[in-house]
């Protein structure tokens, strides 16, 4: 088999690895890069563990190639925090218990997190439909919508009503 | 025993407080460490290959073109394990089954071979060019012709074996319910089947197996929910191969969902293993979504004729259930051994019945084995769904709401401890309440307002009750074993000098929270603030014997190990503080966190300051340290119960079944995380939703499996699951040391026949009395059709 040099920058540092042409980009993140918190539940598209967010797109990285990831912005579940500090999503998926197993909240944090930096204030259809290529077989998904509902309020806060000013008169 | 829990600070964090989860912060940033994250130097990777046939004669392997693939290491077949008499395995029901055939496969996607290399990629190459000649058999799929005269013996494996039938099992007495129904008013009967589905947890099985030949000593790091089971049953079949106990670990690190689909011993673990041994290096097997779905234990898979027997104005008066359950090849379910159909004869439900009987035979069919359960306590789902529709069944029969037809069965509250006619002792409970209670959120009488005007212009809106009982816990273990493994659990709990604890447990958390929830426990007991409680499961090495985490059974037994131990410890504390406060033990008062001197409330110590005490300054002859460890053996298993109500509105056109509102009152008895409990609640109500309306695992007449991927298996996805709402009572057991009972599966239970009952109740009128599920559109959309309804 062909292996390949591939450059991308993920989570922000960039990378050249060696791949093999056919080796799928979710291989490569795990096994190559070692970042191992982005998962797989299927390999076919369906689960949504795998999702990666790749140049602002929530994307199913076990239906890509990795030599596919030339040139591109990556970002996986290791990057979502910024030095140490969870990011909105992250804290609203703790904060309204999001998460059981932890298996698919990898990928459905990507997810949320793209939604919210494309919408700011999706209503809960939006969120569902946003997570529907996500599945999660503990949660219920409730807590799911309620932690990018919080995470939502904590990146768009509603503007505290402003003192009307009276006019002249 | 008093089951008022007193409310600590948050700072200790006990229970009844909403503690944030201690395991999220790795699973937040990627850092969880699932099977599958394991690698170790060296490590190979093994690919199986897989039967395309039901039933097939091997007529040869031929692995030469493998072989020749660079990378390839060796590929194993049922040949290679016979020559260690590994080739065949016992099921946890004590029934055999293969690890590899040596002469025929009994299921589509059956292990064939194993290939091991050095890449995943090239094992998978690997196994796609192993050459298997087969010669097919025929092919049984329907249980009912399995078990008639001129059916082929698929068990021909077992001398003497002239049928297909596994066992028959019955409970109650068949003359005085038989009398029942000949002197009842109303009978209604209706057979009700309930399909094959899978748990399909969203991270698949796997191991990575790691044999150490200079020690002996083998590591496998693995999808298990009951690591320490594992363990003995592997000494107990690899032990003629140099396999011993004391030289196994098994490390069941995080897991990705279990629902029971991690219970079993699958082919590919033990493949792994040997493969391990063999080559002397870590080997590396983790199952696609399709192996997942396609060869793992399946749940359910019982087609029953339930009838119910009644007085004209509702009193019921007797149940017969008669089933057949399709095991597929082997008898591979995880029931308690003495229950060939587990716990089933919880199947007369809430109601006090006074005449039961009910018979279970158990079928081979050319399908993957399993009977274990998905999300629910030993065959407990199967039972809630058949009364549960029976129930709803009678009341349409004599005109009477379904709801008042349940409250004038219920078992009274002031009957519990109430012994059932089948032999169940029901610790406590409240069912009017929890049926008030749900009836009260949901505005119950409006809705059937609602309903007669929708009727009238030809709308179909139904409403679904299901008033469950739960028997979780198990067990007692004068009546609870598996494969002779008495089923306790145990706690082991040290206090560090500086006041800090590590707690062990026997189970195995696969999304749970127990390491939250355990150090609530330990810290309702201790005072110790939960935040310094390490919780660990799930490595044989260091954790006491423990049966896992299924069937709800980790707050009935191991919490309770917890507490118990925690008291143990409570009392050596309490001798280490009267000798530091130079006072009688009596004179002493607890309260979480501290001992005080009874009238001097200046005077305590803290349990840090006893635990301090406890390496430092211990009364002579007494042992230094603060721990304990117990194992807990249940005087009875729990019964939590609840009330659910489904609203549905069917669309005339489609078919589609579209749930409007679902109110879920359960009772599991004292809470330990509130959000917790909900989340769990949550979680099993969409897994009850799921096989309702979407999930089937059925096979074509060749034996082909129809749901093997999930193009065709329908996981619920945020869309489909509907906003459930949830509330609750609070009876506590009362023989358990805080008063739980356990939730991982009460709605898991519950929840379908509230779904078929609300879609049933929609349509009765039109004639219809029963739907199977899953309730798919089309089958809907049929049953219209064939009502007259849609053209
Ligand atoms: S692993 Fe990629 S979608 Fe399931
Ligand atoms: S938390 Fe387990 S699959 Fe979502």
């Amino acid at each position: 088999m062909s292996m390949r040099t591939v450059n991308f920058t993920i989570n922000g540092e960039a990378k050249s690895v060696q791949a093999e042409s056919r080796q799928l980009l979710v291989h490569c993140i795990r096994e190559t890069l070692g970042l191992t918190g982005t998962h797989v539940g299927c390999e076919t598209s369906h689960c949504g563990a795998c999702t990666i967010d790749l140049d602002g797109e929530p994307v199913k990285s076990c239906t890509m190639f990795a030599v596919q990831a030339e040139g591109k912005s990556l970002t996986t579940v290791e990057g979502l925090a910024v030095g140490g500090t969870l990011n909105p999503v992250q804290e609203g998926f703790w904060e309204e218990h999001g998460l059981q197993c932890g298996f698919c909240t990898p990928g459905m944090m990507i997810t949320a997190t793209a939604l919210l930096r494309t919408v700011n204030e999706p209503t809960e259809t939006e969120i569902r439909e946003a997570i529907s290529g996500n599945l999660c077989r503990c949660t219920g998904y409730v807590n799911i919508v309620k932690a990018i509902q919080y995470a939502q309020r904590k990146m768009h806060p509603t503007p505290a009503p402003e003192a009307v000013l009276q006019g002249g008169d | 025993m008093t089951q008022t829990i007193p409310m600590t600070s948050s700072a200790i964090g006990g229970m009844g407080h909403s503690m944030k989860r201690k395991e999220d912060p790795r699973f937040l940033q990627g850092k969880g460490n699932y099977v599958e994250d394991v690698t170790l130097p060296g490590m190979l990777w093994m690919d199986i290959v897989r039967s395309p046939y039901a039933h097939a004669k091997i007529v040869s392997i031929d692995a030469s073109k493998a072989l020749a693939i660079p990378g390839v290491l060796a590929v194993i077949t049922g040949k290679d394990l016979e020559a260690y008499n590994l080739h065949w395995m016992p099921t946890l029901m004590s029934d055999t089954q293969m690890v590899l055939p040596v002469d025929k496969v009994m299921y589509q996607a059956q292990e064939v071979a194993a290939v091991i290399a050095t890449d995943r990629y090239i094992a998978a190459d690997g196994a796609a060019v192993v050459d298997v000649e087969y010669e097919e058999l025929p092919v049984v799929v329907d249980p009912f012709k399995a078990l008639l005269p001129d059916a082929p013996v698929l068990r021909t494996d077992k001398p003497g074996k002239t049928d297909n039938h596994i066992f028959h099992w019955e409970v109650g007495d068949a003359a005085v319910t038989d009398k029942a129904f000949a002197d009842a008013d109303v009978v209604v009967k209706q057979d009700i089947y309930i399909p094959r589905i899978h748990v399909a947890s969203i991270e698949t099985c796997g191991c990575v197996a790691s044999f150490e030949k200079t020690e002996g000593k083998l590591t496998v790091w693995m999808t298990t929910q009951a690591p320490h089971a594992i363990r003995t049953v592997f000494a107990l079949v690899a032990g003629h191969v140099g396999l011993s106990e004391e030289k196994i670990r098994i490390i069941s690190p995080d897991i990705g969902g279990g629902f029971g689909g991690k219970v079993p011993v699958y082919p590919g673990y033990v493949i792994a293993v040997a493969a391990s041994v063999l080559i002397g290096k870590p080997v590396k097997w983790i199952e696609d979504r399709m192996e997942n779905l396609q060869a793992d234990s399946f749940a359910r898979d019982y087609h029953t004729t339930a009838e119910l027997a009644a007085t004209k104005d509702g009193k019921l008066t007797a149940l017969r259930f008669k089933t057949l359950a399709d095991h597929g090849y082997a008898d591979a379910a995880a029931n308690p051994s003495k229950f060939p159909a587990g716990l089933y004869h919880i199947c007369t439900g809430s109601y006090d019945l006074q005449a039961a009987h009910v018979e279970v035979d158990g079928a081979y069919t050319n399908k993957p084995p399993g009977g274990v359960a998905y999300r629910c306590s030993f065959r407990v789902t199967e039972a809630v769904h058949a009364i549960e529709r029976m129930v709803d069944i009678m009341a349409h029969q004599i005109g009477m709401d379904p709801a008042a037809l349940r409250m004038k069965n219920f078992i009274e509250k002031d009957q519990f401890p109430y012994k059932s006619v089948l032999g169940w002792e029901y610790d406590s409970g409240d069912y009017h309440a929890a049926l008030q209670k749900a009836m009260d959120i949901i505005g119950y009488d409006d809705l059937r307002r609602e309903q007669l005007e929708k009727r009238a212009r030809g709308e179909f809106m139904g409403i679904g009750i299901s008033s469950f009982t739960e028997i979780v816990g198990a067990g007692p273990s004068k009546d609870f074993d598996i494969l002779g493994i008495k089923m306790f659990d145990s706690a082991e709990i040290r206090v560090h000098p500086t006041g800090k604890a590590i707690a062990r447990f026997g189970t195995k958390s696969q999304g749970q929270g127990h390491e939250t929830t355990y150090a609530q426990i330990v810290a309702q007991e201790l005072g110790i603030p939960m935040a310094h409680v390490q919780v660990e499961e799930g490595d044989t090495d260091t954790a006491p014997y423990g049966l896992g985490t299924y069937a709800s059974r980790s707050t009935p037994t191991s919490g309770a190990a917890a507490a118990l131990a925690a008291r143990k410890i409570r009392e050596k504390a309490r001798k280490i503080a009267a000798y530091l406060m130079e006072v009688a033990e009596e004179d002493l008062e607890w309260e979480p966190g501290k001992f005080t001197v009874k009238g001097n409330p200046e005077a305590f110590k803290t349990i840090q300051e006893i635990a301090f005490a406890a390496y430092t300054n211990h009364p002579q002859g007494m042992e230094a340290g603060l721990e304990a460890t117990h194992y807990y053996d249940p005087p009875n298993l729990t019964y939590p119960f609840g009330s659910y109500i489904c609203v549905v509105d069917i669309d005339a056109g489609t078919g589609q079944v579209h749930v409007r509102r679902f109110v879920a009152v359960d009772d599991c008895g004292n809470i330990i995380n509130p959000m917790i409990v909900d989340g769990q609640i949550h979680g099993g109500l969409s897994m009850g939703l799921a096989p309702s309306l979407y999930e089937e695992i059925s096979y074509d007449e060749a034996g082909n499996c129809l749901g093997g991927s999930f193009i065709d298996y329908l996981v619920p996805t945020a869309v489909e699951t509907p906003n459930w709402e949830t509330d609750k009572t609070i009876t506590p057991s009362p023989h358990h040391p805080f008063g739980a009972k356990g939730v991982g599966e009460s709605a898991t239970v519950g929840a379908p026949p509230a779904i078929v009952n609300a879609v049933v109740d929609a349509l009765w009128h039109l004639g219809v009395r029963h739907i199977d599920i899953p309730m798919t559109p089309s089958k809907v959309w049929k049953v219209l059709r064939d009502h007259g309804v849609t053209g």
